[in-house]
C-alpha cells in the first residue's frame, strides 16, 4: 500500500484500537515520537500494551501516556530511571504490569516478528531470572534462550527524514529502535522532521524503505 | 589482538606499575577506572557500562585506539557533549549527551546488539553487586521485593563480549565480600567476568579459581582472611 502523507498527527494515529500493541520507538527521549504519543493520548485508546526500551522520562510523552491510565502492559527493558517517576508510581500501586526484556533480545525479538522468524534461541539470559519459564536448549556447548518474536498492532516512531514515498532516513542515534520497530506492526507510522520530494533522498541512504512505513506525518502539524 | 577469553590469565603482569604492597590501598575509583583502561589492548572496540564504567573513558591515553560502542547505536562514540556540542538526538547508553569523532558509524539497535551477541566487542567493562569464583556476574537487580527491576543491555554485554572486566568495590559498605562462592544476587550472566578489578586487587577468574594479579596496601593472605574463597597467587 502507498504510504499516507498525514495532514496532522492526529490522522496519523487514527484508529488505534482499545487493547493495541504499540510499538514506541525512543531510546530515553533521542528518537522518541512525542507528538504521535500526544495525539495517541487524545484520540482515547485504552488498554494498550506499550512495547519501548524505558517507560517514559518526566511527564511528557510516553510517560504522559502511562500517567492518563491507558496502558495495561509496559514491556520494556529499563524501566527505572531517574526520571521515570510515572512508571514507578503505577508499578507500586499495582496499577501496570511489566514484562523486562534485556535490550538485545527486546530488539531482536522484534526483528524475528518483521522477519517472518518463528522464534530463536539466543545465549543472553540464559540462568537468570529472565529465562524462567522459557524453554532452554544448549547449543555449541553454551545454554540457550528460546525467544519469540514481539509484533506491533502499530509502531509509533521518529525518524528524521521522510520523501513522499514514505523512506526514511534518522539522524544519529536517535535511529535506536525505529528501523527495527518500523518491520514489526501492521501499521507503522513515523513522525519525521521534514518531508521531502520523492528521490530527493539518495538510495543508497535511506534506512528504512517505504514499504515498511503506512503513514507518515511531519513535526509541528500536531 | 588476543581473541580467546580461556588465556586470560596468561597475559603477563603489567611491567610498569607497582608490584604488591608497593601501593597504599584501597584505591579510589578513579584509580580502579585508570587500571581498567592501562589494561585494554590497543585498538580495541569497547563499551563501557553505565555508571563508573564509563569514566574508564576519561583516562584512555591519546593514540590508544580505542573505539568505543555505545549500545544505542554507535561506534567511535567520543567525549560528553558541552555547550553548543550538545544535540539531543546523541546521547550514549546513560542517555548524556556525547560527541561523535572522525569515523564514527550508527546502526539500529538490532545491529547493535548482533555486535554485542556476535563477539564482535573486545571488552566491556561493567560495574557489579557481585561476581562469583566461577565467574557468575549479579549486577541488574537486588532481588528486593519492593525493587524495580531493570536489566537494559547488561545481559547481553556479560554474554556477548569476548573478555568481561568487571570494576567494584570489593567490599560493601556493611564489609561484606562482593567477590563470593556463589552469588546471592539475581544473576546477570553464568560464567562470565573474566577479569574484576577492585580497590584492593585485581583478580583473573581462571578455570583453576580466583588469580590474584596485583593488590593493593594488602596481600594476599590477607584478602584471603577477608574472602570466603581460595585464592591462587599469580604465576602458582
Amino acid at each position: 500500500m502507498t504510504t499516507q502523507l498525514c495532514a496532522d498527527a492526529d490522522e496519523a494515529v487514527a484508529g488505534i484500537e482499545d487493547g493495541s500493541t504499540v510499538l514506541v520507538g525512543g531510546f530515553g527521549m533521542a528518537g522518541m515520537p512525542v507528538a504521535l504519543i500526544d495525539a495517541l493520548i487524545r484520540q482515547g485508546a485504552k488498554d494498550l500494551t506499550v512495547v519501548s526500551n524505558n517507560a517514559g522520562n518526566g511527564d511528557t510523552g510516553l510517560a504522559a501516556l502511562l500517567a492518563e491510565g491507558r496502558v495495561r502492559k509496559v514491556i520494556c527493558s529499563f524501566p527505572r530511571q531517574r526520571d521515570s517517576y510515572v512508571f514507578d508510581g503505577l508499578y507500586r500501586a499495582d496499577r501496570i504490569e511489566l514484562e523486562v526484556v534485556p535490550q538485545g533480545s527486546l530488539a531482536e525479538r522484534m526483528r524475528a516478528a518483521g522477519a517472518g522468524i518463528g522464534a530463536f534461541y539466543c545465549p543472553t539470559g540464559a540462568g537468570t531470572l529472565l529465562a524462567e519459564g522459557k524453554e532452554t536448549r544448549v547449543i555449541d556447548g553454551r545454554p540457550h534462550v528460546l525467544e519469540y518474536p514481539i509484533r506491533g498492532d502499530v509502531a509509533l516512531i521518529g525518524a528524521h527524514r521522510a520523501d513522499r514515498m514514505g523512506n526514511l532516513v534518522y539522524r544519529k542515534t536517535a535511529r535506536n529502535f525505529g528501523p527495527v520497530m518500523a518491520t514489526a506492526a501492521t501499521t507503522v507510522v513515523a513522525q519525521v522532521r521534514e518531508i521531502v520530494e520523492t528521490g530527493a533522498i539518495d538510495p543508497e541512504t535511506v534506512v528504512t524503505p517505504s514499504i515498511y512505513v503506512d503513514r507518515v506525518v511531519q513535526e509541528g502539524t500536531a | 589482538m588476543n581473541t580467546d577469553r580461556s588465556t586470560a590469565q596468561e597475559v603477563p603482569a603489567p611491567q610498569d606499575t607497582p608490584g604488591p604492597q608497593d601501593v597504599r590501598g584501597p584505591l579510589g575509583q578513579d584509580d580502579i577506572a585508570a587500571l581498567v583502561a592501562r589494561d585494554i589492548p590497543h585498538g580495541s572496540f569497547v563499551n563501557l557500562g553505565i555508571g563508573r564504567p564509563t569514566s574508564v573513558a576519561d583516562h584512555l591515553p591519546a593514540g590508544s585506539g580505542v573505539v568505543l560502542h555505545t549500545e544505542n547505536g554507535m561506534l567511535n562514540m567520543g567525549p560528553a557533549a558541552r555547550g553548543d556540542a550538545v544535540d539531543p538526538d546523541l546521547t550514549n547508553a546513560g542517555k548524556i549527551p556525547v560527541t561523535e569523532l572522525p569515523g564514527s558509524a550508527y546502526f539500529h539497535h538490532a545491529d547493535s546488539f548482533a555486535m554485542m551477541r556476535g563477539g564482535h566487542l573486545d571488552v566491556c567493562v561493567l560495574g557489579a553487586f557481585q561476581v562469583s569464583a566461577a565467574g557468575d556476574l549479579a549486577n541488574w537487580h537486588t532481588g528486593a521485593p519492593d525493587a524495580i527491576p531493570a536489566v537494559g543491555g547488561a545481559m547481553d554485554l556479560a554474554i556477548g563480549a569476548k573478555k568481561v572486566f568487571v570494576m567494584m568495590t570489593l567490599f560493601t559498605r556493611t564489609g561484606a565480600p562482593k567477590l563470593v562462592p556463589r552469588c546471592t544476587y539475581p544473576l546477570t550472566g553464568q560464567g562470565c567476568a573474566d577479569r574484576v578489578y577492585t580497590d584492593h586487587a585485581v583478580f583473573d577468574v581462571t578455570p583453576e579459581g580466583v588469580v590474584v594479579r596485583e593488590t593493593f596496601g594488602t596481600s594476599v593472605d590477607e584478602l584471603a582472611g577477608r574472602l570466603d574463597l581460595p585464592l591462587l597467587p599469580l604465576g602458582g
